[in-house]
């Protein structure tokens, strides 16, 4: 009785099982969460840094979405900015055209105290807020259709095939994108447009769609990204998760084993694809000009290095590199902010030294990973100082050439390590235990070395001599005398 | 892009109206551009002025798309890298003339005619040296890798050898001031010099000129580009079907092991038609030089978006199908310009948008979608039967 009690597991700590059920909880925690980027971190940081923070929230999501298709499903997608296009252009259009219609300009649009950029703020949460909250689902679901649409081919194609479907899936997105009419920006003139004109939506063409007001603040930002990451490591516990990861396996064989193929392989681009839209909707939001080279090859690029150098199916993997490339960018940008500030850079490393030495004395799991994160502040002072001198040596700046650096960089990771820098294995799982079965609770192997091996049964053709049991083990004499 | 950009050096503006242009010569060489349609003209005529400009694009797409449909079948991968050689081919042209022409100190309005092979020549070696280079040091280590990998890695490759073609060019000066030498590479575009005497042959039959329009020819460097990729096609052809080199190329993409056991350096194999493949694509990068000289920068998606409607011909025509791919290139040329042409014509006035010219990325790509569906394995290919 006591063996059948231990394997039923003790109660788990509120805290882990509101990661995988419920919606409440996370709800609180991802308020917590985004207060706390908004008004503790954000002012720290100052405007220029928490707008990067806007920036790398976003391409943290986009990193976590694209991993669902990628290393989950292991299909490779390389169009993943259509969808992020087709999430920001809805949401964009939602947001400016009902703020035209309805209040007549959407720069003076109440929005909410979660905020930092300018703005007319009105009590917690604004109008502004609100809708733009509402394109933003909006825009994930235009997207979502889009992934089934690009999904359904998926059966038939493999690989490379696909890789070339969805990459000219994105330029097919864009190409669409340009033709698009110029941007209203009367309200009287949007009343005026007809049925017709709208099959050809007004969404600024080549030039892009520009004005939108930003809604986009750390909190909002940060609050999504919480949900993105949480639904992400829902789907991978889940049983579409292992449905997902089974294919990426092997494909074949989770066939044979009754996995049907076409429905998870669609319902990954459908949840890659309304995620992705959801993080273009915020982009749009931020204050940046929509242009249709947002759905190009270059943008779906970044996200591709994301998953590859976080590793293929590492949900903290992918944000881990997300934040770290996006952080490279401003590095290698003008190294002057990352160089100014370089206390806060080397006071990180430090500090996480000691972690990864206090860790190591206490349990000896997870140091060694602490400790690489706690070099990284320190590579990127070194980035900062290398673009200086290069700058100085040379008068080129290395911002221009970060495309050259990323493709350097996918490179050596698919020649060195080609799973990425986790794999698939989460940040969390080196900080617990090794699993494995509780000592005392007659789960593991003990039983079989107890017992000793049953007797093979007699082969048909040989004449029937009942089979001796081998006899225990005995010492040998020797050893028993003292 | 054939149709969509004009010789002169600035980029074309975002707004600039698209103009289809049927005589495939840019608008500012005198020549009067008809944008409207005539009600009187011919529709034997319509369809020749597309059939020439298609069998031109056509070549060079089948050239680029030789080189894809090669290395797949015997390495068995897409090398995205390869559509960046063809740029690589291009902009080597425009480089060793410049070079050529400053150290000769020839006449850039009547240059000779023996500079033409020359470029070509240096050309081929460069992209030929850059091909291996790249798959020594990037693909042999990865020859055992799963595909996706690989693919993960050519798509590096392709980013880098496109960034780095931004990079800023440089001069290389003598030590009395003299310019020795010139690499514009560089992030903008720069303008080929004219290689070979732009001569009309002669005039397409039934089109309807008002007085004083140049009428549409067939020129000089149309039929240069359809010869010597002909030229190029059937040499290959030579190779592979009729040399040893060549069986042993085709005994590697049947089944390696096996032809490694029969005796074939499958690895010096492997590099030779990568290094073909290169070759093939320099040489459409400098007939693409010849026919459209105003060169975007490396990095512009007008060369990403050339690169994958060859490689779409190549899967069209059957990947891993020399002939294929030559059908697929002539192919796909026609199906955009004849997309173009008939949007323009008949469904533009309907929905009252000028869009026609501006989707022929969305045709070539509709047609590789419609083909992935119904028959992958292309035209010419043979089903593949994957073994479990």
């Amino acid at each position: 009785m006591s063996a059948l009690t231990d394997l039923i597991p003790a109660r788990r700590p509120p805290l882990l099982t509101s990661l995988t059920h419920g919606v409440a909880l996370p709800v609180v925690y991802a308020i917590a969460i985004a207060t706390l980027a908004q008004f503790a971190i954000g002012p720290a940081l100052g405007e220029y840094w928490a707008s990067v923070g806007v920036q790398v929230g976003i391409a943290v999501m986009l990193a976590v979405s694209l991993n669902i298709v990628n290393g989950f499903t292991g299909q490779f997608s390389i169009g993943h900015a259509g969808f992020f296009a087709i999430g920001a252009y809805v949401g964009a259009g939602i947001s400016y055209y009902s703020a035209l219609l309805i209040w007549g300009d959407p720069a003076t649009l109440p929005h909410g105290a979660p905020l930092m950029w300018e703005g007319s703020p009105s009590g917690l949460f604004g109008a502004g807020d609100w809708i733009m909250v509402a394109g933003a689902l909006l825009g994930g679901c235009v997207s979502a259709v889009f992934g089934y649409i690009v999904g359904l081919p998926s059966l038939r194609l493999r690989g490379d095939y696909l890789a070339i479907v969805t990459l000219g899936f994105g330029e097919i997105v864009r190409v669409l994108l340009q033709q698009t009419r110029p941007q209203v920006f009367e309200a009287q003139e949007l009343r005026e447009l007809a049925g017709a004109d709208l099959f050809i939506p007004p969404l600024g063409g080549a030039t892009g769609f520009s004005g939108i007001p930003k809604y986009a603040t750390l909190w909002w930002v940060w609050f999504f990204v919480f949900f993105v990451v949480l639904f992400a490591y829902r789907v991978k516990l889940s049983s579409t998760g292992r449905a997902l990861l089974s294919i990426r396996e092997d494909e074949i064989a989770s066939r044979a084993m009754g996995v049907n193929i076409t429905k998870y392989k669609v319902r990954a681009f459908v949840l890659a694809a309304g995620l992705a839209g959801i993080a273009g909707a915020l982009y749009a939001h931020s204050g940046n000009v929509l242009q249709p080279r947002d759905a190009g090859f270059q943008r779906s690029f970044e996200c591709i290095i994301y998953v590859v150098l976080g590793g293929l199916g590492s949900i903290s993997g992918a944000a881990l590199a997300a934040v770290a490339l996006s952080i490279m960018t401003e590095a290698l940008r003008g190294p002057e902010p990352i160089l100014e500030n370089w206390p806060i850079l080397v006071g990180l490393a430090i500090a996480g030294t000691i972690a990864a030495g206090v860790l190591r004395a206490i349990k000896n799991r997870g140091w060694r990973i602490t400790f690489v994160l706690a070099m990284t502040p320190l590579s990127f002072l070194a980035l900062g100082l290398a673009s200086k001198l290069f700058n100085e040596v040379t008068g080129v700046n290395l911002a221009a050439y970060r495309m050259v650096v990323y493709a350097l960089l996918l490179i050596v990771v698919m020649l060195a390590r080609p799973n990425g820098l986790f794999g698939l294995t989460e940040i969390w799982e080196y900080f617990g235990p090794i699993r494995g079965p509780k000592p005392g609770s007659g789960n593991d192997d003990s039983r079989l070395a107890a017992e000793p091996p049953a007797p093979a049964p007699p082969a048909e053709t040989q004449p029937s001599t009942p089979p001796t049991p081998p006899a225990p083990p005995t010492l040998p004499p020797g050893d028993a005398a003292p | 892009m054939p149709e969509q950009f004009d010789d002169s050096i600035a980029p074309r503006g975002p707004d600039a109206r698209e103009v289809f242009c049927y005589t495939g010569r840019p608008p500012d060489l005198g020549a009067t551009v008809r944008s409207s349609r005539h009600p009187s003209d011919h529709p034997v005529a319509d369809f020749l002025l597309i059939l020439i400009t298609a069998i031109a694009v056509g070549s060079l797409y089948a050239l680029i798309a030789l080189g894809y449909t090669m290395v797949y079948g015997i390495l068995k991968f897409i090398n995205f890298a390869h559509s960046d050689i063809f740029v690589l081919g291009a902009w080597t042209s425009l480089t060793a003339s410049v070079c050529v022409i400053t150290w000769m100190k020839l006449d850039t309005q009547n240059p000779p005619l023996w500079l033409a092979p020359v470029v070509l020549l240096s050309a081929m070696v460069v992209c030929g040296g850059v091909a291996y280079i790249v798959e020594r040091l990037a693909y042999k280590p990865l020859r055992k890798s799963p595909r996706l990998n690989v693919l993960i890695t050519a798509i590096g490759v392709s980013l880098l050898l496109q960034n780095v073609g931004q990079l800023p060019g440089f001069t290389v000066a003598s030590k009395d001031g003299r310019t020795l030498a010139t690499v514009p590479f560089g992030p903008s575009p720069a303008r080929m010099p004219s290689l070979l005497p732009d001569v009309a042959l002669t005039t397409i039959p039934f089109v309807h000129t008002e007085p004083g329009d140049v009428p549409p020819t067939v020129n000089l460097i149309d039929v240069f580009i359809f010869v010597s990729a002909m030229v190029l096609m059937f040499a290959l052809q030579y190779l592979v079907y009729h040399t040893k080199l060549g069986a042993a190329m085709r005994a590697v993409s049947f089944n390696t092991e096996t032809a490694a056991l029969m005796g074939v350096p499958v690895d010096r194999v492997m590099s030779f038609t990568f290094v073909t493949g290169a070759v093939l694509a320099a040489a459409a990068g400098f007939l693409y030089s010849l026919k459209y000289p105003g060169l975007n920068q490396p990095a512009h998606e007008i060369w990403v978006l050339l690169g994958l409607k060859a490689f779409v011909a190549a899967v069209v025509g059957g990947i891993g199908n020399v002939r294929g791919a030559v059908l697929g290139g002539f192919l796909i040329a026609l199906i955009e310009f004849m997309g173009m042409f008939l949007f323009s014509k008949y469904l533009d006035p309907l929905l009252g948008t000028n869009m026609g010219t501006n989707l022929r990325d969305v045709y070539v790509f509709s047609v590789l979608i419609i083909v992935l569906l119904v028959k992958p394995s292309g035209l010419l290919g043979s089903p593949v039967r994957e073994k479990v």
